[in-house]
């Protein structure tokens, strides 16, 4: 059995998996506590966003989505991460953590809002504790950072939970979020998603480091890495880290080992730099199929219900992407009136020049 | 009244706002136990509280990003920036995710945040601690840009920029901090952002400036009233983004005539933003051209010549001139 590296520090870690490639348990310690239902809830939940993403990727070459960034092979990570929190934490995700704010409570057809510049798309009903998508990178670290800090003045028992890549984490926005929740002992999760690019820069020109949850030690916080292809890990990772974040424990970085299998962006091409053995490794790691193998064992899964859930994701899709379309353009009188709580008088005048 | 100098009546102010409004907090590098580099918000942390008044590590960019998330929960940070050539590194979260939190969220979620920030010259502080930015954040839009010349006015409108629920820049000039002393109101008063004030009536010739530069601005016109009988009227601004084009505009029509002037390097600030304005409201009441004092566009000389650099008496009376005689 693999050995723990709960605790980084300054040897190489090994990252924490709960389940082997063929589905078995490998690490019955780390097993996350969870019913049969909500084990398949959360298999729902990621074949619904494999499809969602294809989907996505059609419908922006059909130019019907604009910005879109692909999450396939991320589904654990997005699934298992916002799976393990309650519905009061908070969420602050960057361009790519889609799936998390709408299982979250987004709306679907809001992000596809968002994706098409629309305002309306970052308009979060009340009651739903997330962020619209950040392009900055690394800006929303802090802003998570902010928000864990309103939690721990209103003496609630939330946290929040905030996303970047590998790249993100060398942003000066990383260390400064790190270092304040250190200091201040914030009920934070920051959670690097390392899918081996920024773009197209690989990991090994990223950072020296030995791995991003070193970095944790520096700040004083908690740092962990574990398996990003594997939604039990995941779960159990961010289970512990709220915990540690609602009993008032501080701050803790997860680096996620993961793999995006689409390009970074629906303009890129992949192939200028990753190989296809590269892809193929990744392939086999898929972090649905593992996880299906492991329900299937337990009786609790067949291909029928994949086939059963795709379908019902490709028509709440199609419901979704109508419904954004349908929805009233902005206008720029409406863009003006959002600059400020009440319009200034010389932006009022400008609204003229666009009767 | 109480007699305070403008640092007092900024204490004021926010000890008022604390006060009132539990959900205020006070944060920067150093603000906390000591009260700031000038002791701007000394005595706050004690009266306050460790959890409203607290020092910050030092990263800039923490500083404002930590007021967006705490504005998202419902807090009204007043977030300092310990001197104003240190905002670069906290640009990205005051101009781009505090000033369009409201637009990015449909209004969901606002940013009422004030960044405060002393700037200006002519106290021989050392580089990058004094150069005017207002212009700067002027262009940006969703955020609103103050620049006190007064005690009374510091304490009014940091009141109104705590409790505007959109981000407000807040520019505390090093030069006027302890300048001099005038009546301010122990109670809360507020003093209307975006609204000029005209601090001295004339009938030939419009000064329009703000900070420092309003003081400056009287010493010439004393001048030239004394040695010409010219009568200048001037216009504090105030809050320089948005600028109230009323109240210049007004005050053209009686006159006819206008300089501005700014401690600011002369191109693209806010000097230029008036008179694109005068232009576009006003270019029939006027019988000369508007003519700008300012800074030039070279990088803040810091100590040696800054006396030189900044506008002086002299070079504004030689601008009132020109524009009489034009
Ligand atoms: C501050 C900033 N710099 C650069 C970019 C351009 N950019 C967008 S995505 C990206 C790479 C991000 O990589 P990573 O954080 O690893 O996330 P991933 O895309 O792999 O999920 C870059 C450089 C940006 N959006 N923001």
């Amino acid at each position: 059995m693999s050995k723990v590296p709960y605790e980084v520090y300054t040897e190489e870690v090994e990252a924490l998996s709960v389940l082997s490639p063929d589905g078995e348990i490998i690490n019955k310690d780390k097993l996350p506590k969870l019913t049969d239902d909500q084990l398949k809830e959360i298999m729902y939940r990621m074949v619904f966003t494999r499809t969602w993403d294809d989907r996505a990727v059609n419908l922006g070459r059909q130019g019907r989505l604009g910005f879109y960034a692909p999450v396939s092979g991320q589904e654990a990570t997005m699934i298992g991460s916002e799976y393990a929190l309650q519905k009061e934490d908070f969420i602050a995700p960057g361009y790519r953590d889609i799936p998390q704010i709408v299982w979250h409570g987004l709306p679907l057809y809001q992000a596809f809002l968002y994706s098409r510049g629309h305002q309306h798309g970052g308009q979060v009903p009340d009651g739903v504790n997330v962020l619209m998508p950040q392009i900055i990178i690394g800006a929303q670290i802090l802003h998570a950072m902010g928000i864990a800090m309103g939690f721990k003045l209103k003496k609630q028992k939330q946290v929040a939970i905030t996303y970047t890549g590998d790249g993100g984490s060398s942003e000066g926005d990383f260390y400064e979020g790190l270092n304040y929740a250190g200091v201040y002992k914030l009920p934070v999760i920051f959670f690097v998603q390392n899918n081996g690019y920024a773009i197209t820069t690989p990991f090994s020109k990223q950072t020296a480091a030995l791995s991003i949850a070193h970095k944790a030690v520096a700040a004083g916080i908690k740092g962990v890495k574990i398996d990003g292809m594997d939604v039990l890990a995941v779960i159990k990772a961010v289970q512990e880290a709220a915990e540690r974040g609602r009993n008032g424990e501080g701050a803790t970085l997860i680096e996620a080992v993961t793999y995006r299998f689409r390009p970074h962006s629906l303009s890129d091409d992949a192939s200028k730099y990753r190989s296809k053995e590269e892809e193929g490794e990744w392939n086999a790691k898929d972090p649905i199929a593992r996880f299906a193998k492991y329900l299937e064992k337990k009786g609790l899964w067949t291909e029928e219900d994949t086939a059963r859930v795709k379908e019902e994701a490709k028509a709440k899709v199609n419901e979704e992407i109508k419904k954004a379309e349908k929805t009233e353009k902005m206008t720029i009188s409406g863009l003006i009136d959002s600059m400020f709580e009440s319009t200034p008088k010389h932006l009022e005048e400008q609204k003229a020049d666009f009767k | 009244m109480a007699q305070m100098n403008m640092k007092e009546a900024i204490r004021d102010a926010l000890r008022v706002e604390l006060k009132r409004d539990p959900n205020v907090l006070l944060f920067g590098e150093d603000v906390g136990h000591v009260g700031g580099v000038f002791r701007a918000t000394e005595g706050l942390q004690k009266e306050f509280g460790e959890e409203r008044v607290f020092d910050t590590p030092l990263a800039e960019s923490a500083i404002g990003g930590l007021a967006v998330g705490l504005g998202v929960q419902g807090f009204r940070p007043v977030a300092e920036i310990q001197f104003v050539g240190f905002i670069f590194e906290a640009l990205d979260q005051m101009a781009i995710q505090a000033s369009r939190m409201r637009y990015r969220s449909g209004g969901r979620y606002n940013s009422p945040i004030v960044f405060r920030t002393p700037f200006g010259g002519g106290v021989k502080a050392a580089e990058l601690h004094t150069d005017s930015l207002e212009g700067l954040l002027a262009q940006t839009p969703g955020i609103k840009v103050v620049v006190p010349s007064n005690p009374y006015d510091a304490k009014g409108l940091m009141i109104a920029a705590i409790r505007d629920n959109d981000p407000v820049f807040f520019m505390e000039h090093l030069n006027l901090y302890h300048a001099f002393r005038a009546e301010v109101p122990e109670d809360d008063y507020t003093v209307e952002l975006g609204k000029a004030n005209v601090v001295r009536e004339g009938s030939d010739v419009t000064i329009i400036t703000y900070g420092l530069m309003v003081h400056t601005s009287v010493k010439a016109a004393d001048e030239l009233e004394k040695t010409k009988g010219i009568k200048v009227e001037i216009i504090d601004l105030r809050t320089v983004s948005p600028i109230d084009i009323d109240t210049i505009v007004a005050s053209i029509q009686k006159t006819n005539r206008a300089i501005v002037v700014q401690e600011a390097q002369k191109s693209s600030g806010v000097a230029a933003e008036v008179i694109a304005q005068i232009n576009e409201k006003a270019i029939l009441h006027l019988e000369a051209p508007v003519l700008r004092v300012a800074g030039p566009d070279t990088v803040y000389p810091f100590a040696q010549i800054e006396d030189t650099w900044l506008p002086t008496p002299t070079r504004i009376i030689d601008a009132v001139n020109k524009v009489l005689e034009f």
